[in-house]
């Protein structure tokens, strides 16, 4: 790797936007700044409530006369759709699942952070404020994140009246654990499965709004076009997924909730149907794309076993708690029984560099050094590709120290999990481990209202870009999912609805047709291709690049390669895929292809961002950018900004539009845990 | 490895199915059953035939979209999802049989793809607390004792895959019926509403036309999330107990 650290002169002071590198001159234009004009001023513990009074009401008789849709019923979808139904608003929610329970929020395992302080550990709404915007890298923005931590404390409570059954303690009294990159006892958790049981009981508040007829579910249905008229987004065109029916649905207020575009890399520990495709329409409609190069990528993930792959599968983080990170000191014991590895000969390499967090570092720290002591030779487990890509997770300290019936009670499910997966017994033997993409960042750009920059366009939870910055803590994505969902969308969007309900689009609007035809001939276009490629074989490839190139750390010729390649395979494909059928069924490999397809364009822009972005922070590690110790290193005097990127068109370069981060109540440090 | 599938084609929901045979060489033990027939399908798609459609999102076993009769068995030989279903559980030259599920109120939409919607109406019935966002008092307001919330949690893993439907000879969707009845029966939240609730999602259970349940105990053997039998008694007690308050 080139080392130009020294060249970076970090004297020079610059603000946001004058680059002493442009490494994507050539991939992108400028264009004007951007801002939040939401969000008031003035102290932050007054803003959330400044903007909830003035925020307009619009009266509950009103209210049956304005419609809203909402695309997504994952945690953030199905909370926001049951509140805004309750409310009184008429409600349609989309999903392309066959249930709105099973959106992949189901997946969560490790727990949900609320600043509860019911530990008495020191936690405040202000230090969950001040950690997330560290474990960020300073890259959000104070008042989304204030309002998230705030609002966090109104969460649990929400949840535990639904009935979902969180961990207690004998005194019938809430537990709470410690989770990565934190020092308090915040995080809230039933079992492995908190996920689960968080989206059951929006799913169940969603039902009773079904049953009591203010909430209609369209379940089996994807979003594939967004409807904009004179400006303001008006409603969507959806393909019923089971008769392939192109419908369109009109509304005062469309609303995404969408999810996250971590398929992208092909292998991830998303499902297997999350896709970018809500999302990347509204986009090249006009609504900004913001930060999409920061990618999470979680460190306690099951490592590959072969080719075959579809997916990766996450373990909770929560086992870093109790379970010690080494691999072997010297490469000639890599392939030995761990067990008969002696305590001298391993390395304990979080424990030994990060000796105040330990197992405990932030995300993309215990990410990186897995890679890098695999990199250098040392990982553990089988050989894909000449590379054994896994370090041992080990838990006989503490089955000796707690004994093995409460390393059971606490993790059992996850040790079976494992087991199934892999065919070893975890209490036995230590458990391997690897990095994996596992949440994105980035998403649509909002603001403090969470509307897109197309007006009556909302987006919440994974499918913005708010709230975590460059990288995001363990825990607090089923609280931002949540916290949009149940507290805050609905109190901002009643701002916008109050000028409703907007004058009836006409079915035969040109913006509908166009939209319909539009959907219409991508459908025939994947189905008259008649090539020779499956969807799936161009998707893997495509993953692949982004895993190399635009993964847990990139460089400049890395990049620009990356881009090359995405444009050549993205051209080949339209060229040459291969899907069988008919529009007018069920036809998976069509649904596919056109997720695929805008795959390709977010992964062109995904890399397009992270040239631009010559610095590491957070969740993305720029080899340029790096301190002597090969430590991450920011560059807070240029690139403190949001970049929020618009759509031109195809074969167009993207425009970059800035919104400046400033820290009024936080001051910015570079990150160190050691 | 080589193996055999016999696998149930059916273009849509009103046209009749078959079983279909195709044969798979180079399976790895490691391939989850999903995962082998992601190979399967690559195979048929260059072979210029249409792939089989079949249910499957997280692939992590916990979104409970994916569902398969393997063998006759809901989900295949072990207590688990199809998707936590590994190749290694079958020897190689198996033939294996892989059918859609089979009850009446899961309909076929196309080969092993069902219509589970029904499910989602049995919890539209009454399967939740009526708490509005933003009404809920302190989450400490209310002590649960730990065994009560532990025994809530155990019955509330229910994935709701309907392998409980398709491995009881009767149809019946008893088992996951009574782990919702359960879970918010076992705490002090769900007291308010539990005698309508059971009343009105066993009422919905019946229209579904799902079956009566007799004690066979299929369900819970093949149920990935290992709900316990005695949660369909307690659902049998919570109904004599409302019927008895006059609902």
């Amino acid at each position: 790797m080139p080392d130009t650290t020294n060249a970076y002169d970090s004297s020079h002071t610059r603000g946001p936007g004058e680059q002493e590198y442009d490494d994507a001159a050539g991939y992108y234009v400028h264009g004007d700044p951007i801002q939040d004009t939401k969000a008031p001023g003035g102290p932050l513990e007054e803003m959330w409530g400044t903007r909830q009074f003035e925020a307009k009401i619009a009266n509950p008789a009103n209210r049956r006369r304005l419609s809203i849709i909402v695309v997504g019923t994952g945690l953030a979808g199905a909370s926001a759709a049951a509140t805004l139904g309750e409310a009184g608003y008429v409600v349609k929610s989309f999903c392309y699942q066959d249930s709105p329970r099973r959106a992949h929020s189901i997946a969560a395992q490790g727990g949900i952070n609320a600043a509860k302080n019911y530990k008495g550990d020191g936690d405040s709404v202000y230090r969950l404020f001040y950690d997330t915007i560290k474990g960020g890298d300073y890259r959000s923005r104070e008042s989304n994140v204030y309002r998230l931590a705030e609002v966090s404390v109104n969460i649990i409570d929400q949840c535990v009246a639904q009935g979902v059954p969180f961990a207690r303690e004998y005194g019938g009294l809430l537990d709470n654990r410690s989770f990565g990159g934190v020092q308090v006892s915040r995080t809230f958790y039933a079992r492995g499965q908190t996920g689960q049981q968080l989206l059951i009981g929006a799913y169940q508040a969603l039902e009773r709004q079904v049953a009591a007829g203010t909430v209609r579910c369209y379940t089996r249905h994807e979003m594939l076009e967004l409807v904009v008229v004179d400006g303001r987004a008006r409603g969507i065109i959806v393909r019923d997924l089971v008769t392939g029916e192109i419908e369109t649905y009109f509304a005062d207020v469309v609303v995404l909730a969408s999810g996250g575009y971590g398929n992208v890399f092909y292998l991830s520990t998303n499902a297997m149907n999350s896709n970018v495709t809500a999302s990347w329409r509204a986009h090249r409609k006009g609504a900004l794309m913001a930060n999409p190069c920061y990618t999470q990528i979680h460190p306690t993930c099951i490592p590959v076993t072969g080719t075959h792959q579809s997916k990766l599968t996450l373990m909770s983080e929560s086992l870093r708690n109790d379970g010690r990170i080494w691999v072997p000191k010297s490469n000639s014991d890599c392939d030995k029984d761990p067990r008969e590895i002696a305590e001298e000969d391993r390395d304990y390499y979080l424990e030994r560099i990060y000796p105040a967090f330990g197992n405990l570092v932030p995300r993309d720290i215990a990410s990186r050094q897995a890679k890098n002591v695999c990199d250098e030779g040392r990982g553990v487990g089988p050989e894909v590709d000449g590379v054994r890509r896994g370090v041992y997770l080990d838990f006989s300290d503490a089955i000796e120290r707690l004994g093995r019936d409460a390393i059971e009670s606490k993790y059992g499910n996850l040790f079976d999990m494992y087991a199934r997966i892999t065919g070893e017994d975890p209490y036995e033997v230590p458990m391997r481990i690897y990095p994996a993409v596992h949440y994105v960042m980035g998403g649509l750009w909002v603001d403090y209202d969470l509307q897109s920059t197309i007006p009556g366009l909302f987006v919440t939870g994974e499918a913005n870009f708010s709230d975590h910055g460059a990288n995001r803590l363990g825990a607090s994505a089923l609280m931002q999912g949540l916290a949009d969902g149940y507290f805050v969308l609905p109190n901002t969007i009643r701002d916008y609805l109050a000028e409703g309900p907007f004058e009836k689009v006409p079915d035969d609007h040109p913006a509908v047709l166009e939209a319909q035809e539009a959907v219409r001939s991508r459908v025939q276009k994947f189905l008259t291709t008649n090539g020779t490629r499956s969807v799936d074989s161009y998707h893997r490839e495509l993953g692949n690049i982004m895993w190399e190139y635009c993964g847990m750390e990139r460089t400049e010729d890395g990049l620009r390669k990356a881009i090359d390649l995405i444009r050549g395979l993205r051209e080949d494909f339209h060229r040459n895929v291969r899907v069988l059928g008919t529009a007018e069924s069920i036809n998976q490999s069509l649904e596919k292809a056109g997720r695929v397809a805008d795959f390709f364009e977010l992964g062109e822009l995904m890399c397009i961002d992270a040239l631009n972005r010559r610095e590491s922070c957070g969740g993305h590690f720029r080899g340029e950018s790096q301190t002597d110790d090969g430590e991450a290193l920011r560059h807070d005097d240029q690139y403190a900004y949001v970049a929020a990127w618009e759509w031109q068109g195809e074969d167009q370069d993207p425009v970059l539009h800035k919104e400046n981060l400033t820290y009024e109540f936080v001051e910015m440090k570079q990150r160190s845990y050691k | 490895m080589r193996i055999t599938l016999k696998i149930w084609r059916q273009p849509n929901s009103t046209e009749p199915g078959a079983m279909v045979d195709y044969a798979l060489d180079d399976v790895s033990e490691d391939m989850s059953f999903l995962e082998m027939l992601d190979v399967l399908n690559e195979q048929l798609i260059s072979a210029g035939e249409e792939p089989v459609a079949f249910d499957s999102d997280c692939r992590e076993g916990i979104c409970g979209s994916c569902g398969l009769m393997i063998n006759g068995q809901a989900h295949g030989p072990e207590v688990t999802t199809t998707c936590q279903l590994h190749m290694r559980s079958f020897q190689d030259g198996d033939e294996i049989v892989i059918e859609p599920w089979r009850a009446d109120p899961f309909p076929v939409l196309k080969d092993l793809m069902v219509d589970r919607r029904a499910f989602d109406r049995m919890i539209a019935a009454g399967g939740y607390i009526s708490v509005n966002t933003g009404a809920a008092p302190d989450a400490h307001a209310v002590p649960v004792p730990k065994e009560k919330a532990d025994r809530a949690f155990d019955v509330a893993t229910c994935i709701g895959c309907g392998a409980c439907v398709a491995a009881c000879p009767n149809g019946s969707a008893s088992l996951f019926l009574g782990a919702k009845i359960t879970h918010l029966g076992e705490l002090p939240q769900g007291q308010a509403e539990r005698d309508l609730r059971v009343v009105n999602m066993v009422g919905q259970h019946d229209l579904e036309g799902f079956g009566g349940c007799t004690n066979i105990g299929e369900c819970t053997a093949a149920c990935p999330k290992e709900i316990p039998l005695d949660v369909i008694s307690r659902l049998n007690w919570d109904l004599h107990a409302a019927l008895r308050h006059g609902h």
